[in-house]
């Protein structure tokens, strides 16, 4: 009986504990395109890229949350740090950082909007996350963590052709980036 | 939990990313913008992943994010070099291959 309680007690602590996030991350996106400091913007993306790897344990997924911290909050942040004080010397408020028909971006979000919660909302209702069709687990049942071990398993066999493919990609970006930012 | 609060909250982070691609002029603020739709998918990835109980979609969401990472590596030396020819990143003006 008590297994039961503390299973419903862990679900009620992760409900709210997504809620938290979730307005954290909304708040910080929303600022993210409407601040005028672009600093501040990169700031706000920090907020946002901790919330998804918040949402990565959430949903099991152990590899790809401490990914995302190390290669988003901890490499791509600082690059966009470099690029804004490379291309501006002003660190403040900026005055033209929009477009002067913000309305027809914001109509076309809004519009994008309603019909992906339309579609999401009349696709999987009040579906749980447990409720899906996994293999050799009882339908309901909590989930289990996604290890390392199985990602790396995963990769290493079925997803070889295109990790090595990405790898070509890296190198191919990286000498790409240093011979286009490279002066003459 | 329910799938959809994550489908939704991705749907949201998503329309976010796709007002500030449009709405934003300069350079470097569009690219944190495609960061952020990149972000939103990944949280789908990785939901769909755990409802599926298929660690297919946690590979996916890695090599997203590999991906986002040369993009914004070659997305910076591109801004940066429009810089130095025009010293502005402002994207209004880089309309030579406008017709």
């Amino acid at each position: 009986m008590t297994a039961v309680v503390t299973a419903a007690d862990t679900l009620v602590a992760q409900n709210i504990f997504f809620y938290v996030i979730a307005a954290v991350m909304v708040f910080g996106a929303i600022r993210l395109v409407t601040t005028k400091n672009i600093v501040h913007a990169a700031l706000y993306l920090v907020l946002v890229l901790i919330g998804v790897a918040a949402n990565f344990v959430l949903t099991m997924g152990e590899f790809a949350a401490a990914t995302q911290v190390l290669v988003y909050v901890g490499a791509i942040i600082v690059l966009f740090l470099f690029g804004i004080m490379l291309t501006q010397a002003r660190i403040g408020r900026e005055v033209d950082v929009d477009q002067d028909k913000r309305w027809v971006a914001g109509l076309t979000a809004a519009l994008l909007g309603a019909v992906m919660v339309f579609a999401l909302v009349d696709a999987f209702e009040t579906t749980d996350i447990r409720e899906g069709p996994r293999v050799g687990v009882e339908v309901g049942s909590e989930l289990a963590v996604q290890t390392t071990e199985a990602v790396a398993d995963s990769i290493f066999s079925d997803y070889l052709i295109p990790f090595e493919a990405l790898s070509l990609l890296l190198l191919a970006a990286l000498i790409g980036a240093i011979v286009v930012a490279r002066r003459e | 939990m329910w799938l959809n609060q994550f489908l939704l909250l991705g749907a949201i982070l998503f329309c976010a990313g796709v007002y500030g691609v449009l709405a934003r002029r300069n350079g470097v603020m569009v690219l944190m913008s495609i960061e952020l739709i990149l972000n939103s998918v990944n949280i789908n990835l990785l939901a769909f992943s755990a409802y599926h109980g298929n660690v297919a979609g946690q590979v996916f969401a890695l090599f997203i994010i590999a991906v986002a990472a040369a993009e914004v590596g070659v997305g910076l030396a591109i801004v940066l070099l429009i810089y130095r020819n025009r010293s502005t990143i402002d994207l209004e003006t880089a309309s030579l291959m406008k017709g």
